[in-house]
């Protein structure tokens, strides 16, 4: 084994099936996947995006909110995903068809975020959660992303998109407001927006237990 | 090909024999600026990249600890963390004692190391922009390839010219024998760029479209560990064992075996990152079977390191190096059979989505890899300076630092993840309990972060002062205590 072909063609070998496997057919099998038309309303499934919610992949992204929060809702009955309430079915393929990028996640510090846009689809919620989680709930341990809202004075009106309900010591003072900016508002159409409760031949609902 | 000449290959015996000491020490001498460079580079990474994990570690117990700016939030500091000890530190400590391992069993000088300077100084300037753009904001939350796509050319760039270097070097090798860390370091440093390249254009440059990019992900981040730093590790134990000890490696076979079947098992190991995910079932079966055959590899290396070890252990109280490589070799077969039983379905469930899965990774990475990289170094840095280590109570103090720390990292982000992962596996059990079981772990685990970073300051001390040449004239290696026992290999560190 002192012959540099030999060690070299093994070390091809091993390394090539695991990139024909592992890459380039899920790429050829998956990558060309098109969404499933919907008959009734000339929709298809899984639903394209409002431009607001893809830009707020990119916040998604850039603040890592991946690191606690996956979005996958595994299969039974090796989990029990369904049970708790993740989502009424098992995510496929398919409903990952428009993210990008995906973002599946490995870990669970917080909550499974698959359909938390169908569990909580008040837009005014998920500003005051991200900006004071602890205002929504208390023994939370997700930071405040505060960093993407701006507390001003209130300049005649309050403004439209400024956060309502805020209690405790968070909240304004009186005569101010707390809006949202650009960034935030993408990420809480992007939050909203996440629903994989539309139906899919390949994942029928398990019956209700 | 005769088998004989296959057997006498992997002897390391034969090593030191054909090389004349004035030889040795021109070869030393060749590499001395490069490894040094990516060495103290290294080092610089490792602190910036504890104090990132220390601050992230602190923010699980303290979720209003510097929330006020956006570079500062969790899921910054977070991939900030991952890439300074991935690219920062460990990539770069491997290249560096890879270089110095090839240079040695090739047993010819580098030659324009120049050129492998600048690579050292572009591969720092990549880290850099990558780690400055994580924090403003531009990465795609990709796990393992959160550099941004501006700053991942100029690491490949530098990446191929060290690449290149050292398969040149294997290919102008003195003839004779190719001892089996040479065989690790060279599938090494093909498989890092293969792996890189193919990770970056179709997620970061062309990304492909939906949970496909689930797969390329995971293929990449398992193979970085299993592909790249573990042949890294493998390739230093094998050297630094038999050096110290002064015995060849106990058996040839068992050389050969653990190589091919971690190269054919390792690389399809990825997809146990994905069980019930949105993919093929058979491509989540075909990595759970691999993932279960590491136990090949793994035991064949665990046995021969072991073997070869026996009657010899005394040598743990006298010598550094041997001291971290032992540490580090054995969290590899421990890491490895842990890994193995996280893959399977009925198990992963439970531990998957939790703190478990991130003390493997610090048994992977920093039980094996980095203990294994301290071991090499304190071999190494006295061999190109001409200085021994200034105190043996510092690396005393270096590895108890970091043994205690690691050790009570990884034990408290197993136990808090295994009670955190049965909570979260029970429907009726709220989400908020299986917060209440962890959260005491995750303190154990904050503290755990000084102990780590105090050892790590220990360790640049001793190499700043090596570097400085403020280190021991050379009287005999700085070790332990007296070595016991006719040690044909006492005059190693």
């Amino acid at each position: 084994m002192n012959k540099l072909p030999l060690l070299f063609l093994g070390v091809f070998l091993t390394f090539a099936s695991s990139w024909i496997g592992l890459v380039a057919y899920p790429y050829l099998a998956l990558g060309h996947m098109q969404p499933l038309p919907d008959e009734e309303t000339g929709g298809s499934f899984p639903p394209g995006n409002s431009g607001l919610a893809v830009a707020g992949q990119r916040v998604y992204a850039a603040n890592g909110c991946l690191y606690c929060h996956s979005q996958q809702v595994r299969l039974e009955p090796l989990s029990t995903d369904i049970e708790k309430g993740l989502g009424p079915r098992q995510t496929v393929a398919r409903d990952y068809l428009r993210a990008q990028p995906v973002f599946l996640g490995t870990m669970r510090t917080g909550p499974d975020l698959s359909n938390i846009g169908a569990r909580q689809p008040d837009a005014n919620w998920h500003h005051r959660h991200l900006y004071e989680p602890r205002t929504v709930t208390d023994w939370s341990i997700m930071p405040s992303f505060r960093f993407l809202y701006k507390m001003r004075k209130i300049q005649g009106q309050q403004s439209d998109d400024a956060l309502k309900d805020l209690v405790g010591p968070h909240a304004p003072p009186p005569g101010w407001e707390v809006v949202p900016n650009e960034e935030a508002k993408a990420l809480v159409a992007y939050l909203v927006s996440l629903k994989r409760n539309y139906p899919l031949p390949e994942s029928p609902e398990p019956p209700a237990k | 090909m005769k088998p004989h000449s296959l057997i006498s290959s992997f002897h390391p015996a034969n090593e030191p024999d054909t090389l004349a000491s004035h030889e040795r020490a021109e070869i030393d001498a060749s590499t001395r600026f490069p490894v040094l460079l990516f060495f103290g580079s290294a080092i610089f990474w490792l602190l910036v990249g504890s104090l990132l994990g220390l601050v992230s570690a602190w923010k699980m117990t303290h979720p209003a600890m510097l929330d006020q700016m956006a570079w500062t939030t969790f899921g910054r500091l977070r991939p900030a963390h991952l890439n300074t000890v991935i690219y920062g530190w460990a990539s770069a400590s491997g290249i560096g004692v890879g270089l110095w391992l090839m240079a040695r069993l090739c047993r010819i000088p580098l030659i324009h190391s120049k050129l492998l300077i600048s690579a050292a100084i572009f591969w720092n300037i990549g880290v850099l922009v990558g780690v400055l753009g994580i924090l403003a904001g531009d990465s795609r939350s990709i796990e393992w390839l959160e550099l941004p796509g501006y700053a991942t050319p100029i690491l490949f760039i530098a990446y191929a010219c060290i690449g290149v270097w050292a398969i040149i070097m294997f290919r102008y090798r003195r003839p004779g024998h190719v001892y089996v860390s040479q065989w690790y370091l060279f599938a090494a440093f093909l498989w890092f760029p293969w792996l890189y390249a193919t990770a970056n254009i179709l997620l970061i440059w062309e990304p492909i479209q939906g949970s496909a990019q689930g797969a390329v992900n995971w293929w990449f981040a398992h193979n970085v560990l299993g592909l790249w730093f573990t042949p890294i590790g493998l390739a230093s134990a094998y050297y630094m064992i038999p050096k110290v000890i002064g015995r060849p490696i106990h058996s040839y076979y068992l050389s050969i075996l653990g190589f091919w079947s971690l190269a054919l098992f390792y690389s399809w190991n990825g997809m146990h990152h994905l069980i019930g995910g949105p993919f093929p079932a058979w491509m989540i079966s075909a990595s759970v079977v691999a993932s279960v055959m590491m136990f090949i590899p793994v035991v064949t290396v665990a046995i021969n390191h072991h073997m070869t070890m026996r009657g010899h252990f005394d040598a743990l109280k006298w010598s550094p190096t041997l001291r971290f490589t032992v540490f580090g070799a054995m969290s590899y077969t421990l890491a490895s059979l842990q890994g193995m039983t996280m893959a399977i379905p009925s198990l992963n469930t439970l531990t998957h989505f939790t703190d478990y899965t991130i003390g493997h990774a610090h048994l992977g990475l920093y039980a094996f890899f980095t203990m294994a990289m301290f071991g090499a170094m304190y071999y190494i840095v006295p061999r190109l300076t001409g200085r021994e280590w200034a105190s043996a109570a510092a690396i005393r103090w270096h590895f108890w630092l970091v043994a205690t720390g690691i050790l009570l990292m990884i034990g408290s982000l197993f136990l808090g993840g295994v009670l955190e992962g049965l909570a979260q596996y029970d429907p009726r059990v709220s989400f908020k309990t299986s917060l209440d079981y962890v959260t005491p772990f995750r303190w154990l685990r904050g503290i755990s972060g000084f102990l780590l970073l105090a050892g790590h300051l220990v360790f640049t001390a001793l190499f700043a002062l090596m570097v400085l040449k403020l280190g021991r004239r050379k009287d005999g290696p700085t070790l332990f205590a007296v070595p016991t026992g006719g040690n044909p290999g006492a005059s190693a560190v």
